[in-house]
Order: structure tokens, then C-alpha cells, then sequence
């Protein structure tokens, strides 16, 4: 039988567009509008050209928060995809503790981000809190309102520890999706455990992990909340990442001139990165 | 019922700007009531792509080029907008 094209399923989607274009077009047009002129409030806006697009691409303030973030996206990448895949070939598949394995697995992920900030912020000091009194008591220099190193310490090991969770889950939502007969077939080959995880729990795995990874940078290259909590920036500016210095800069300074460009900046480079992963993610597919 | 726009602070070039995207996408609609089915094919990129697709890495390719001639260059954007309809006539052509 041949298959009908109706073109008038299209309007169908137009509710969706309109609500699109409310939540996101309209915005961006206006951010687009900011980014070509000067205000000093009250409406009234001054002609700048690209000039706010030159200032930003030559300033080293723009690149440094964009290197901190690369950096900070890269190595929770690196903590995050590994462990999460760990805990998941680890975690039960069968009894009484699945449930409890997905639970205390689940609970990070439910705890909203300024909540989590606040969390490790009290957890981090030396005075009050258990790990930073406790990383003191043994003999550790920690202090992450001061040092900089311990800042980024904080921030990492508190992002590993919100969303590690999110790869766990999706790897072992995956890994118990194996049919028996794989593992049967590799037992009577005689497949060693790295055999088995790198010919049947890896590949099918992969849709999964690219999933997990595109989300987990997209997440932590636009990081706000949980280090705005905890360190706010500092200390100077170690961990002002993209997005807290775009608040600086919106907000704290009432530069929208330079912030609607630096946004779209932002915005670009975001669309590159969701582009890249997509379409490997459909190559892929198309590939299977 | 009275709409007021003033604070989308609309300026004629980002108008302008706009309106060409608008275009394009009408264009791209028109193409494809032509000539149903996108062409999807597969260039030099080695993956499948439609029109649409190929509209899509033009347009980000574009941006990029506007960018980086900002940051790097002190000679005028037209140059860079050159450019990017060369860059954009390659990707219909190859990718």
C-alpha cells in the first residue's frame, strides 16, 4: 500500500511554534536587538554596531571564563562518564537492593541546584563543616574560600557528585536491556570480564554514553547555581565560568550592550557543540 | 489592543537581518514544494544530510566566520559575509 503525505498534519505543530517562538525566538531577536546598541536604561537605545562583538572577542576576561569552562566541562567529563559506567556494571540486576540501589542513586538527582550549592557550601567550610574541619583535622591546607585550587576541588567533586548519578542511571537502564544470551555465548567462548565489557556491555552502551555525555557537558558548560553558591566566582575570579561572569556582567554591571553579545557568543558555541553530538548520534544510529 | 515593541529595541540592520533568515526559510519551502524530499545525500562530510541540513551548517558556518573575522580582522565584515555565501555555495555543493 502507498503511503499518504498529508501536508495539513503540519499545523498540527503550530501551537508548539508559537509557544517556541514566545519562550525562545522572541528573546533571542531581543538579545540579538541589545547586542548592536548601548543603553542607559529607560528604554532608550544608542546604534554601536559590532563594536560590542569586537570588544568581547579581544578581551582577555572572555576568553579566561571560556577556558575555565572548557576545562571545568572536561574533567567532569572525564570523573563523571568513567565512574558513572563503574557504578552501574557494579550495581545489582537482580533482588531487594535494585530498588534500593536506584533510590539512593536517584536522590542527588532530585536535590534542586541552589539547594546543592548550599549543601557543599556548608559541607566545604573549615569551621562548621565535616569535610572541610575533617580534610583540616588530617593535616590538609583546605580552604576553598581562599585557595583556589580547593575551589575548583569543590566545585568538581560537587558536580561529580549531583550528576554522576544521571550516568549510572542511564548506563545500568542500558546494561540490564543485555539479553542472558549474550553473556551465555560469551561464557562458553570463554570471554574474559574485559571481553565482555568491551564486545557486549560497551557497544551497547554507546547510544546511552554519547547521550549521557551530551548532556552532562551541555549542563556543565552552562553551570550557574552550584558554584554561584559556593564560591561565588572566587576566589578573584578562579571559578567564574561563562554564565557567572554573563550575570556579572548583565546584571552587576547593567552592561546588556556587551552581555546580549557575549550571549550570543555563548548561544554559538552551544549550537556547535549540540550540532556535533547530534549528528554523530544520528550517524551512528543510521550506522546500527 | 495596543502592542508595544519598544523594548525589543528593533533596529533596521537586525530587521534586516532577520527578515533574510525569514527568507531563506521560505525559499527553502518553496525548494522543497518543487522538489519533494530534501535530496538527502551524502557528501564529503560522510554522514546524510538533507537541504534543510546543509541550510543549517551554512548558517552556523556563517556565524563563525563573522565571529572570528571580528576577532581577528580590523578589515570590513562585507568581507566576512563574502565569504560566508562562498562557504554557504560550497556546503550545497559538497556536503
Amino acid at each position: 500500500m502507498e503511503k499518504t503525505w498529508n501536508n495539513k498534519a503540519w499545523f498540527m505543530v503550530l501551537p508548539v511554534l508559537v509557544l517556541v517562538a514566545f519562550s525562545a525566538v522572541i528573546p533571542l531577536m531581543t538579545v540579538v536587538n541589545y547586542s548592536v546598541q548601548d543603553t542607559f536604561g529607560n528604554n532608550e537605545f544608542f546604534w554601536n554596531g559590532t563594536q560590542w562583538f569586537t570588544d568581547l572577542l579581544r578581551s582577555q576576561r572572555f576568553w579566561d571564563s571560556l577556558s575555565r569552562n572548557l576545562i571545568f566541562s572536561a574533567v567532569i567529563l572525564a570523573l563523571e562518564i568513567p565512574l558513572g559506567i563503574l557504578i552501574a556494571l557494579n550495581m545489582p540486576k537482580k533482588g531487594a537492593w535494585v530498588s534500593v540501589c536506584l533510590v539512593l542513586m536517584a536522590l542527588p538527582l532530585l536535590i534542586p541546584w541552589n539547594v546543592v550549592g548550599t549543601i557543599w557550601q556548608i559541607f566545604g567550610r573549615t569551621d562548621i563543616g565535616l569535610f572541610g574541619y575533617v580534610a583540616n583535622a588530617l593535616g590538609f591546607d583546605y580552604n576553598y574560600v581562599q585557595d583556589p585550587v580547593d575551589a575548583w576541588l569543590t566545585v568538581i567533586i560537587m558536580d561529580v557528585w549531583h550528576w554522576t548519578s544521571l550516568v549510572v542511571l542511564l548506563c545500568y537502564a542500558s546494561l540490564v536491556s543485555i539479553p542472558d544470551a549474550y553473556y551465555q555465548a560469551a561464557k562458553i567462548d570463554g570471554a574474559s570480564r574485559l571481553a565482555v565489557f568491551r564486545y557486549i556491555q560497551l557497544p551497547k552502551m554507546r547510544r546511552v554514553l554519547t547521550i549521557a555525555i551530551l548532556l552532562r557537558f551541555m549542563d556543565s558548560f552552562m553551570i550557574y547555581t552550584e558554584p554561584f553558591v559556593v564560591t561565588g566566582g572566587g576566589p578573584g575570579n578562579s571559578t567564574t565560568f561563562l554564565s557567572i561572569d554573563l550575570v556579572k556582567m548583565a546584571l552587576g554591571q547593567f552592561d546588556l550592550g556587551p552581555a546580549a553579545a557575549m550571549s550570543i557568543v555563548y548561544f554559538l558555541i552551544i549550537l556547535l557543540f549540540s550540532w556535533v553530538f547530534y549528528t554523530v548520534m544520528t550517524a551512528t544510529d543510521a550506522q546500527n | 489592543m495596543n502592542l508595544n515593541f519598544t523594548w525589543m529595541a528593533w533596529t533596521w540592520p537586525t530587521a534586516g537581518f532577520f527578515l533574510a533568515i525569514l527568507f531563506l526559510i521560505v525559499c527553502m519551502g518553496i525548494w522543497e514544494y518543487v522538489s519533494p524530499g530534501g535530496n538527502p545525500r551524502t557528501g564529503i562530510l560522510r554522514f546524510e544530510t538533507t537541504r534543510g541540513d546543509r541550510l543549517f551548517i551554512s548558517l552556523l558556518g556563517a556565524a563563525f566566520i563573522h565571529i572570528a573575522w571580528l576577532g581577528l580582522m580590523d578589515a570590513s565584515l562585507w568581507w566576512a559575509l563574502l565569504l560566508s555565501a562562498g562557504y554557504a555555495i560550497c556546503v550545497f555543493l559538497f556536503v
